[in-house]
């Protein structure tokens, strides 16, 4: 019987290969994410176990999750650092001094890293790692002296075409006006993290006394200290030893821990990421699933003779089941090992793809791990074996006296009647699941929505025959009026088999379910950001970096001098501890009411004096506090004072939950830069002139931009749109793995339907319109996967638009892009037909007539 | 039907001219035809007969334009087949040709109606509707028109294959084995519509059977075996032709 099934899967291999890739390229998706974010995870984790020595003196009640870009003024003297070298715990004790808000530009003068990759500053020291290792290795040149050299990291310094000796441009946080916030400095190495890579960070490495001019205004201080331990001494007592040494504010935290804090702040990150690509793997097995169920389908009920044959000549049900497994089990196999090897593929073009926004994978972390591919061997084979289940039981089904009958066919299907039934009632529970999410229920409103759209579609899926048959009948009376007989012909052979069809458009309407539900959201976001940025948008012009990076505060200064200006408020973000809560707070020039148009609930908005705050109505309900009431503020640094609430407004996107006026961050020892810049045109001046004369101004200066009302709703949008062409250009694996199932079907449908093909031809069916015809059938099936997704997506895009229309004010339908999907829809189908047309045309007549 | 029935018996519908037809190659070679000649007369019904092998549905595929001889000539209705392109075949095949096949005669998507009008749909053509009332009627379908292959019986299936191949009027009307699957009711109700188009309609049919029975419905019985010509009845009975097929058993045997 093995043998038998052997020669089975050779004899069809042709048939088997287009569902294997199937497979293939599910799995391929598959373990390709898993080894991007394997290789993204050890990149990380190899950087930070790399860079961390064995414990660190840092400013009390950071949150590494808070701490990127935000200076604050604690410092670690000299003598603080001599102390801790003492210790006797200690064998050596390194003041480091890092900061942010310095930029390298190229040679071309353009920012290296400004797609998203963030620029650490700091000095260099030789304090070795957690594993006794350097953390930083020089690559060439030498280490920085005095405060004009620099080090830059190996990949910056090819990025930006510097070589050792140039001089290199940087963007510094310390000059006193815009005219000389860029320095040149001497180029003396390049260097490299332990660990290799950067992950695509740029690092500018100065020297102690270059770090301390450039970040901390020249004074013989510290920002923090790297510790050693000595021979024999562990981490925690390490740590303890230093803690007993350290001036106020400060605290030792260990190696490890430090390291597992930032791990898991990066790993809030990445996990987005590998998320977002396993959401996709998913649906990519997903269709798969469908396709392989459906060959097995089609393929089972062309055997149904053969295995009946069998069944009379006394094999049992059970090795007729058993067959048709292992027949799955080969597929499965193979497909999984050649997905596998397209996965590694796969996974360097995802790193080649997030490297463009900035993020860069070593090539040499991007390899297969055990987990990997024992998870694509068992989904592989998981996913086939499910699929073929089905089939292979009803194959065992069939009487050895079907085999005797002229007429055996596909063997007698259940009724639709009761697949109606039931899937009716698993779409009502998901219509229930939908209707809940829409009220208040616990967890997010999104979720539930999500879980029904999941039930709506494998719904749509099982009902997909009935659901698609107006579709079909549409299709039949304009292909029929369009084509005559030929198209006539070509939709009934789409209604001959509901089910078939039903199976293989369905693949098709999860891809474009995807597609609609997502273009709906985007399209809602978009028209959500107009609407804001028409609403609250209430400065002529908007002053901020790209990624919110800070920028130092002499922008703010010669702004203000630019003739026209009328008013200028700044803003900046500082993260702080309301209770024990970390959270984000806005400081904002008390001028802030005359450029922001809040919805005042109740108080004032006008800010009198620094211990004061305006709160959302949102974050008063959160801390319980109301008009008079004193809320407790805590920052980096041990910091902490009181504030009284004296204003309450409605949540608006311009401002944060709590705000506070900036000289109250000043207070709390709050490093001074700006977030953003509302600008007023003065009256009488002409706003086009003053745009010009301000960009004038910065256009030394690329990490910021001075946009208009215009212009920052269109920088919005284009992020909007950036990840939903990322978005699409993933589903569109999915939807040429849906492609695939169609080719599979209709190659199938026509060698099973070879004696009616010749038929026609026979009667006069000439071979281009017996090629329109099979191309007309796969349009005629394209077309239903996809209205009947664009169907469900959309549906499930308005809900899910409705459950957050706490942030997604606005929605709108993508009309023009579903229409657009549609067209490519039939091109996709016109595409599937190629290959099973040409194979109809190129049948004998005579053969196909002889054919049993 | 425009054709004379008053007209003398001139002409052949279709003719072989020393057709040849080879398949495989070397060893395995087998020589299906071997130089047959044969005009097949305007307005005779004549039934091929030959035991398996023999080449008689070689012979009837290649002079319907289903397959291609490996050497001589087919001619059909005046044009000679050898030369012509799929196309101009297909055109061929669709006008001046009907076809009644043993089984899977009709498309099951498409009702008997459609089924029987499906070369002249294919062709852009409306049926003359008289022509097509005296075809279904003679056939007995008037009441199963608008129903799906599905749910016609194995006889009435049959019918309409021949009703098909009647109403575009075809020069010449080629039936391979037609009563094959059929009870023998059902085969004499086909065998006489046959019968009927030739004497009412003055149609030129080819069959090609291995029942004398239906081979006694023919006004010309001729035998092939090996490939060959080998023997030729003109108004045959049952006897006569069981008599004939007698004489070549030898010859096979």
């Amino acid at each position: 019987m093995f043998r038998l099934t052997l020669r089975n899967l050779f004899a069809r291999k042709v048939r088997l290969l287009m569902s294997t890739l199937a497979i293939v390229l599910g799995i391929g998706f598959l373990s390709g994410v898993l080894t991007f974010s394997t290789g993204l995870n050890s990149t990380f984790d190899s950087i930070i176990k790399g860079s961390t020595p064995d414990a660190v003196a840092r400013p009390a009640g950071t949150d590494p999750s808070q701490q990127f870009g935000i200076g604050n003024a604690s410092v670690l003297k000299p003598a603080d650092v001599d102390r801790l070298a003492e210790l006797p715990e200690v064998e050596q004790a390194d003041g480091s001094v890092e900061g942010f808000g310095m930029y390298l530009l190229d040679v071309d003068g353009k920012l290296v890293g400004g797609g998203g990759a963030p620029t650490f500053g700091f000095n260099y020291t030789d304090t070795p790692n957690l594993r006794d290792e350097p953390i930083l290795e020089l690559v060439s040149g030498d280490w920085p002296t005095g405060n004009d050299e620099i080090v830059i990291d190996t990949g910056a310094a090819e990025k930006a075409g510097y070589e050792v000796g140039d001089d290199v441009t940087v963007i510094a946080p310390s000059g006193d006006s815009l005219e000389n916030v860029r320095t040149t400095l001497t180029l003396a190495g390049t260097a490299e993290f332990n660990g290799g890579g950067t992950a695509g960070a740029t690092l500018l490495i100065f020297s102690t006394e270059g770090a301390q001019h450039f970040f901390l205004e020249g004074r013989d201080v510290f920002t923090s200290a790297s510790l050693t331990a000595a021979p024999g001494v562990t981490q925690p007592q390490l740590a303890g030893a230093a803690a007993d040494v350290l001036p106020d504010g400060y605290e030792a935290v260990e190696g490890d821990v430090a390291a597992e804090e930032q791990e898991s702040a990066i790993a809030e990150f990445t996990d987005v990421i590998t998320q977002f690509l396993m959401a996709f793997a998913v649906i990519a097995i997903l269709v798969g699933g469908f396709i392989i169920a459906n060959t097995f389908n089609i393929l089972v009920a062309q055997r149904v003779r053969e295995l009946a044959l069998l069944r009379a000549l006394g094999a049992s049900a059970k090795q007729v089941r058993r067959s048709v497994i292992v027949e799955a089990t080969m597929m499965g196999l193979i497909g999984a090992t050649i997905g596998i090897l397209l996965g590694l593929g796969l996974a360097r073009g995802l790193a080649a793809l997030f490297s463009a926004f900035g993020l860069d994978i070593a090539g040499s972390s991007l390899v297969l791990t055990t987990s990997t591919v024992v998870s694509a061997y068992v989904v592989g084979l998981g996913v086939t074996l499910v699929s073929a289940y089905l089939p292979a039981r009803r194959a065992s089904r069939t009487s050895p006296i079907a085999a005797m009958r002229e007429d055996a066919g596909a063997p007698v299907e259940g009724s639709l009647r009761r697949r109606g039934v039931i899937g009716g009632l698993v779409a009502l529970v998901g219509a229930a699941l939908a209707v809940f999410g829409l009220m208040e229920p616990p967890g997010p409103d999104a979720a539930w929505i999500g879980a029904a759209a999941v039930l709506w579609v494998l719904t749509a899926a099982a009902l997909s025959p009935v659901l698609g048959h107006p579709v079909l009948l549409a299709c039949r009376r304009i292909f029929g009026t369009l084509f005559g007989t030929t198209g006539r012909l070509a939709a009934e052979n789409t209604l001959r088999n509901p089910r078939r069809t039903g199976a293989t458009a369905s693949a098709l309407m999860i891809g474009l379910a995807v597609v609609s539900a997502v273009g709906t959201l985007a399209a809602s976001m978009n028209r959500t950001v107009d609407a804001q940025v028409e609403d609250q948008f209430a400065a002529d012009f908007l002053v901020q970096s790209a990624n919110f990076q800070t920028f130092p505060t002499t922008v703010g200064d010669d702004m203000a001098e630019v003739d026209g200006v009328g008013v200028l408020t700044r803003d900046q973000f500082s993260p702080a501890l309301v209770g024990d809560e970390p959270t984000f707070l806005l400081g904002v020039d008390p001028a802030y009411r005359e450029v922001y148009d809040i919805d005042l609930v109740a108080g004032t908005d006008e800010l009198t004096a620094d211990q004061q705050a305006v709160i959302t109505r949102d974050a008063a309900s959160e801390n319980g506090v109301w008009i008079g009431d004193t809320l407790e503020l805590a920052f980096p640094g041990d910091q902490s004072t009181e504030v009284e609430v004296v204003g309450v407004f409605e949540p608006t996107p311009v401002l944060a939950g709590i705000n506070v006026p900036l000289d109250l961050l000043t207070q709390m020892g709050i490093k001074r830069t700006d977030t953003s810049l509302s600008i007023n045109v003065a009256e009488g001046a002409d706003p086009a002139t003053v745009q010009a004369d301000l960009e004038k101004l910065v256009q030394d200066l690329p990490i910021v931009t001075v946009y208009d009302k215009v212009g920052f709703a269109d920088s919005l949008k284009e992020q909007i749109n950036l990840l939903l062409y990322l978005i699409y250009g993933l589903l569109a694996l999915a939807i040429v793995i849906a492609v695939i199932g169609i080719v599979n079907t209709l190659s199938l449908s026509v060698i099973e339907r070879t004696r009616e093909v010749g038929l026609l031809r026979a009667v006069g069916l000439s071979r281009p319109r017996l090629r329109r015809m099979v191309t007309l059938e796969s349009v005629t099936i394209s077309v239903m996967g996809a209205l009947l997704g664009m169907a469900v997506g959309l549906l499930v895009g308005v809900l899910l638009r409705q459950s957050l229309s706490d942030d997604l004010t606005e929605l709108a339908l993508p009309l023009q892009n579903l229409l657009i999907f549609l067209g490519i829809s039939v091109l996709f189908g016109v595409i599937a037909a190629v290959i099973p047309a040409v194979r109809a045309s190129r049948m004998k007549v005579l053969e196909a007539i002889a054919t049993e | 039907m425009t054709t004379d029935l008053s007209a003398p018996l001139t002409g052949a519908a279709a003719s072989a001219r020393d057709l040849v037809k080879i398949y495989g190659k070397d060893e395995t070679e087998v020589r299906a035809l071997d130089r047959v000649t044969i005009d097949l007369h305007v307005r005779e019904f004549t039934a091929i007969m030959g035991p398996s092998g023999s080449g008689k549905s070689t012979l009837m595929h290649c002079l319907a334009a289903l397959d291609t001889p490996t050497s001589g000539e087919a001619i059909v209705g005046g044009t000679t087949l050898g030369g012509l392109k799929d196309k101009e075949l297909t055109t061929l095949r669709r006008e001046q040709i009907g076809f009644v096949f043993q089984a899977f005669n009709l498309v099951p998507t498409l009702t008997a109606e459609e089924n029987i009008t499906l070369p002249l749909a294919l062709a852009g053509r409306k049926p003359d509707p008289e022509w097509f009332d005296l075809v279904v009627d003679a056939v007995g379908l008037r009441d199963r028109l608008t129903h799906k292959p599905s749910e016609m019986s194995g006889g009435q299936q049959q019918r309409a294959a021949c009703a098909r191949a009647l109403v575009s009027k075809p020069s010449i009307v080629f039936a391979d084995e037609p009563t094959g699957n059929l009870d023998s009711t059902s085969g004499a109700e086909v065998l006489g519509f046959l019968r009927r188009s030739v004497d009412e309609f003055g149609q030129t049919i080819v069959m090609v059977s291995h029942d004398p029975v239906a081979a006694s419905y023919a006004d010309r019985v001729v035998f092939l075996a090996d490939g060959k010509i080998v023997d030729e009845l003109r108004n045959p009975d049952r006897d006569s032709i069981l008599d004939a097929m007698a004489r070549l058993t030898p010859a096979v045997g």
